[in-house]
């Protein structure tokens, strides 16, 4: 009964998803909903490795920016037209996104925690000064890319749709990977890598799978905010924002959970694209996003999904069977300072 | 390449290395003790550089003598923020959570900053900066070697503070295992926030060097902290004289690579070195075994 009903609540999002663009049709809005769609779809890969391993990368620019050149590159050397045909190359820089994640993640895996987390940094800056420096890339005057010659009431609509289809993938993968062993996998490595793997658990070998399936959607997701945004530079491409947006997206929402990350990228970015409209002035909205921030981490600090589901759980079921179900993170916290 | 150009990036980079080694040691004192990772650390070499021009331009202060103030302020600063904010953390999330909230802490800071003073880069000045001398076929403004000598002085308080004092003793203890030294009596939380204090404090020092020898503005702090970050974890995640080692020895090789190769490429070198390291070593070149178990 219950998944029953959470079918259709997802359902029903997905609907309201598909007839957004079709009430709001204000470019302003639409575009706004372009960028968070994106970020959803980013944010949801992220959490798929990060999330369900404990392993939080804070380089994933990498792939980000390595689907924007696809899309940049790709197109300006076949001469592309700006048409429906470049969203062909969404995939494409997904892909390529996956094989830089295979070495990335060789690399950054050895290691654990906080050095994990500092090591993804540095080659996210090794790759933002990689495409800095080389030739190739355009260097910081950046590249022009073919933009669609699509009405202005219009321009948005097919970004719209395909964001979308890339949050849906994410999504899917997400749950598809949440309810299968490899998804247990990863939460054991979580929980703790040493007994996974003395359970028999190839914790190498999942834990680079997972980075390099987290990799896929990030990177299609960086081809189509190249596309959108029309021309992309190094230092957008390869954003250490990004790295953190997304990380921040995941914990607002709920680190490790389906919704977490969507509701997490919804709230936020929406958020921040409307506070940049509403103050001209930059430094003002990074003191009230950064308090802002700062209080809901404070005052949630397992995430909104996390905090409000434990609250309806006390409403309809009553404390015991909370208890019963599983171990409370104060509990946790508790017997580990015992 | 000439040997004289590689001379100077050498002592160069020995000069500049030390200073970075001082706002570094903050960083992996923080981390040893609370076991968070400070993103923070690079605003607060920011804000200690605005403050030091603040009582340069309008009050007419020294520099060095500035110090004395803006010191003592950045360690009621970070004792505030671990009491109000990073104290408050707990659960198997800690970490994770710390960076989150430092780097909240950073933005908060980031947009005063730009809103008090503008996003113009500035540069601090005095004779000191201006003005070099020569020494063995080099010109060398005066900036390094003062900066240079006080960094040292204070990395050498530092230490005197840490391995001759009952204070340090316990900051020593909780580096080496927290549960253990609350259990022998230490004020574990008191010791953690004084350390968040000292750590911040030591950027006041850092950030008025970095903004004698650099043009800076507040988004500087993100260059400033993936620096650092490289340092302390090539040093090894808590280890007080990797800190230093890996400060000196990156800061020079960066310096190097630059003169012998090209300066666009000398930035790389120091996260390529990084990662080359920690391919071998994971725990970093002074780092215990431990920091790779879970």
């Amino acid at each position: 009964m219950i998944l029953k009903r959470k079918n259709w609540a997802w359902a029903v999002a997905f609907l309201a998803l598909v007839a957004f663009p079709l009430v709001f049709q204000n470019p302003a809005v639409t575009s706004i909903a372009v960028f968070t769609l994106i970020f959803m779809a980013a944010a949801t890969s992220w959490n798929l490795f990060s999330g369900y391993s404990g392993y939080i990368a804070l380089g994933d620019g990498v792939f980000f920016g390595t689907g924007a050149y696809a899309m940049a590159l790709v197109s300006t050397h076949m001469h592309m037209q700006g048409g429906y045909a470049m969203f062909a190359l969404v995939p494409l820089g997904g892909i390529l996104a996956m094989l830089v994640a295979v070495p990335v993640g060789l690399i950054c895996l050895r290691v654990r925690r906080h050095t994990f987390v500092v090591i993804t940094i540095a080659i996210f800056f090794v790759f933002q000064l990689a495409a800095i420096n080389f030739g190739f890339t355009g260097g910081t005057a950046g590249i022009q890319i073919p933009s669609p010659s699509w009405s202005a009431s219009f321009y948005n609509l097919p970004f719209y749709y395909v964001g979308l289809a890339l949050v849906v993938v994410s999504t899917l993968l997400s749950a598809g990977i949440r309810r299968s062993r490899f998804g247990l996998q990863l939460l054991a490595i979580r929980d703790d890598e040493d007994r996974a793997l003395g359970l028999g658990t190839k914790v190498a070998a999942v834990k680079l799978t997972g980075f390099v399936i987290s990799a896929f959607t990030i990177g299609m997701a960086g081809g189509l905010y190249a596309f959108f945004l029309g021309q992309i530079y190094p230092q957008f491409a390869f954003d250490p924002l990004f790295d953190i947006s997304i990380a921040l997206m995941a914990f607002l929402g709920g680190l490790g959970t389906l919704l977490g990350p969507l509701l997490g990228a919804l709230i936020l970015e929406s958020l921040q694209q409307w506070l940049t409209l509403q103050f001209s002035s930059g430094s003002l909205y990074l003191v009230f996003y950064g308090v802002l921030f700062l209080v809901v981490i404070l005052l949630m600090p397992q995430g909104i999904v996390t905090f409000f589901g434990d609250v309806w759980a006390k409403r309809s079921r009553g404390v015991e069977e909370k208890k019963l179900g599983g171990v409370t993170v104060e509990e946790v916290v508790g017997t580990r300072r015992a | 390449v000439n040997s004289t150009a590689l001379t100077h990036a050498v002592i160069d980079g020995i000069l500049t290395g030390a200073v970075y080694a001082l706002m570094a040691t903050g960083l992996t004192l923080i981390f040893g003790v609370m076991n968070i990772i400070n993103i923070a650390q690079g605003i607060f070499v920011i804000l200690g550089a605005y403050l030091s021009y603040a009582l340069s331009v309008h009050l007419g202060i020294d520099l060095f003598v500035g110090l004395l103030i803006t010191i003592p302020t950045l360690f009621i600063v970070g004792t505030c923020v671990e009491r109000a904010f990073i104290g408050r953390l707990k659960g198997p999330e800690k970490t994770a959570m710390s960076i989150l909230v430092t780097y909240a802490i950073s933005l908060i800071i980031e947009g005063t900053l730009n809103l008090v003073f503008g996003v113009n880069y500035v540069q601090l000045h005095s004779w000191y900066v201006s003005k070099s001398f020569k020494v063995f076929g080099i010109y060398l403004p005066y900036i390094y070697v003062f900066g240079f000598i006080m960094a040292v002085v204070l990395l050498g308080a530092l230490y005197m503070m840490l391995y001759r004092t009952r204070f340090g003793a316990s900051v020593r203890a909780s580096l080496a295992d927290h549960t253990a030294a609350a259990l022998v009596g230490i004020d574990v939380r008191r010791v953690s926030t004084i350390c968040f204090g000292i750590g911040v404090a030591v950027t006041a020092a850092g950030g008025m060097v970095y903004g004698a020898t650099n043009a800076f503005n507040a988004s500087t702090s993100y260059d400033l902290i993936s620096r650092l970050l490289t340092i302390v974890v090539l040093g090894g995640l808590g280890s007080l004289g990797g800190a230093l080692v890996a400060g000196i020895f990156m800061v020079t090789l960066e310096d190097v690579v630059s003169v012998a190769w090209s300066p666009v490429w000398s930035t790389m070198v120091f996260f390529v070195v990084l990662v080359v390291v920690l391919s071998v070593r994971p725990q970093g070149l002074f780092g215990k075994q431990s920091a790779r178990v879970a």
